[in-house]
């Protein structure tokens, strides 16, 4: 375990490596003096040139390239441009929305994929079955942010059920907490219930036609235990690995749908910038969202060996 | 001498024959996979919507006509019109052409420059090393998050929303291309050709590219889906194709300001959105089937 963990680590390395020059190069690239950005308009060529050489700017593309990973190696990702503020406290004050966003899109994706993908596993060919996957090919081609507008059409305007935007902290209450996030969640989250829902089934399908639950039934095991100990049981690897990732693309996906129903969070963030041309808040971002993905996936694949004690880590 | 020229010719007749055989039979099999033919007709239909339509109807997406803001849909105005008065329809049917241009220019590029670094990969060790990290690294970062930042950088046009998915999708096309042409490069008549001195350009065009074509095409329907989805996202944020030039995502922009007295500009072009993404899919599901026997995404 612990050669396989230093292992995964190391590989990670130059992934991380190249994640930093991409987003260190879409910057550089970027046309337009990021000292002239900071000042305004109405600042004097002296005093754009001082910032320059304060921000590094005229040093060499290695150099800059150097001192800004050793502040990003250090946590320090920069100073925005447009609230003047550090990169690294404005990312973590914007996280609390996403994370809640993005854990309820989770939630959402377990409780309603998992058991439709049992559902239409059990019943595999039938009319249900068949419905449920065809309305899983719908749930993957909607866009988040078009189902975002559909559902406020539908139950913010026309049932008025759920406000049509905004966002209340955790301390307002939880009822209130959650009345703003539902309809966001399931706009996220309905493209990681089909796909949740669709490897349920497939993997329960590739267990279930085994021989050890021929053996089972054979035995007069009841079905309720065929099902969920020795099938699900037995499936549940690639249904793991998949709600794990899910959850790194969730915190990416979370900033359309936080730009639809204005939700003060990391991804509502990374738009905002967009039009300020904030560069280190975008970079600081993606830098931030790779990192969480990245460490997601190491940790979906360390927990292989917890769930399924077949699989040996240390090969 | 002359035998030996006969049976060369009968080879020769023979693979044709053989080959033709094969396609007959991937034909007919396309035609019994009810999803993807599904797929297909849907496509088709989109396809000459957005081609036919500026024939069929003469409405210009541009006018505007101040009077006749916000219009439901009527006899003047199929689908009604939008915030400043312009044909929804008409809007929808050039969006189709801007979207499906985009989708098809970077299933394109990066099927073109994604095949060229999977199969240089998968020949030479050194090249795969590094070529493979920086594919690694460019996937690992969430596709949307490194579209938005290249669209920041480059600045919102269509050609550099092309340019900004490129980027974003070759690696993924590059991988899928290697990895099926690791496997063939083991093949014994690859090394029997090395041993024969065969020049690695006619190794790698000749012998193992045509072999990755089943998955390539598999990918890059894939990739022509997800770049239909992030352009309506990216233009959708006002990140993408900029006005006055209407794509599904910037006339979903505009209606989501007006979205509560007029729903249908939201419904109208997000219907299309959904139409042409569920249809590449079960294109692309379909011809998995088709071509990849050994996966079966039915089960």
């Amino acid at each position: 375990m612990k050669t396989y963990l230093l292992k995964r680590l190391i590989t990670l390395i130059p992934t991380l490596f190249v994640v930093s020059i991409v987003v260190y190069l879409i910057i550089y690239l970027t046309p337009g003096d990021p000292a002239e950005v900071m000042l305004g308009d109405s600042a004097t060529d002296e005093q754009v040139e001082a910032l320059r050489d304060e921000m590094g700017l005229n040093d060499s593309f290695v150099e800059r390239y150097f001192s800004w990973m050793g502040g990003v190696l250090t946590g320090d990702l920069g100073t925005s441009y447009f609230m003047k503020e550090e990169v690294t406290f404005s990312i973590i004050s914007h996280l609390g929305p996403t994370l809640s966003l993005a854990v309820l899109a989770e939630i959402f994706a377990i409780i309603i994929g998992i058991p439709i993908g049992i559902f239409a596993a059990r019943r595999r060919g039938t009319f249900v079955d068949q419905s449920f996957m065809g309305l899983s090919y719908i749930g993957v081609a909607i866009p988040s942010f078009l189902l975002a507008l559909f559902l406020i059409l539908l139950f913010s305007i026309k049932l008025q059920w759920f406000p049509v935007a905004g966002y209340k902290e955790l301390s307002d209450g939880l009822w209130e907490h959650l009345r703003y996030l539902i309809l966001p969640a399931l706009a996220l989250g309905c493209m990681h219930v089909a796909l949740t829902a669709r490897m349920t089934r497939s993997s329960m399908l590739d267990v279930l036609n085994l021989n050890f639950i021929k053996t089972a039934r054979a035995k007069g095991v009841k079905e309720g235990l065929v099902i969920y100990r020795h099938t699900l049981r037995n499936a549940l690897l690639p249904i793991v690995t998949i709600i794990g990732q899910n959850f790194g693309i969730l915190i990416a996906g979370a900033a359309v749908v936080e730009t639809v129903f204005n939700i003060p969070g990391i991804g509502q963030l990374v738009v905002n910038s967009i039009e300020r041309r904030d560069f280190p808040v975008i970079q600081g971002i993606i830098l931030f969202v790779t990192f969480v993905y990245v460490v997601i996936n190491l940790i979906v694949d360390l927990l292989y060996g917890v769930i399924d004690p077949r699989v040996k880590l240390d090969k | 001498m002359e035998a030996v020229v006969n049976s060369a010719s009968d080879l020769h007749k023979k693979r044709t024959t053989l080959k033709k055989e094969q396609r007959r039979l991937a034909i007919r099999k396309f035609i019994h996979n009810k999803q993807a033919v599904t797929g297909f007709v849907i496509l088709l239909f989109i396809v000459a919507l957005a081609l036919l339509g500026p024939v069929l109807i003469d409405s210009d997406p541009y006018e505007i006509h101040p009077e006749d803001r916000l219009l439901g849909p009527s006899g003047d105005y199929l689908f009604g019109t939008d915030n400043m008065g312009r044909d929804l329809l008409a809007r929808i049917i050039y969006g189709a052409q801007v979207s499906l241009l985009i989708g098809l220019a970077v299933a394109f590029f990066a099927g073109v420059i994604g095949t060229v670094i999977g199969l240089y990969a998968s020949y030479y060790k050194t090249l795969d090393n590094i070529l493979m990290r920086i594919c690694e690294g460019i996937m690992a970062i969430p596709a949307i998050l490194l579209a938005i930042a290249l669209m920041a950088a480059l600045g919102p046009s269509t050609q550099n929303i092309i340019i900004a998915l490129s980027i974003v999708y070759t690696p993924y096309v590059a991988r899928v291309v290697r990895s099926s042409a690791l496997v063939i490069r083991e093949e014994t008549y690859i090394e029997a050709m090395k041993a024969i001195g065969a020049k690695s350009f006619r190794i790698i065009w000749g012998h193992i590219a045509p072999n990755v074509v089943s998955p390539l095409i598999i990918q890059i329907t894939s990739v022509f889906a997800n770049a239909i989805l992030i352009e309506a996202t990216l233009s959708f944020l006002g990140a993408g194709v900029p006005a006055p030039t209407p794509s599904w995502g910037n006339i979903l922009y505009d209606g989501k300001m007006v979205i509560f007295n007029t729903p249908w500009m939201v419904i109208f072009p997000g219907i299309c959105i959904v139409l042409a993404i569920l249809a590449l899919n079960m294109f692309g599901d379909g011809l998995r089937d088709i071509l990849d026997p050994h996966s079966n995404s039915k089960k």
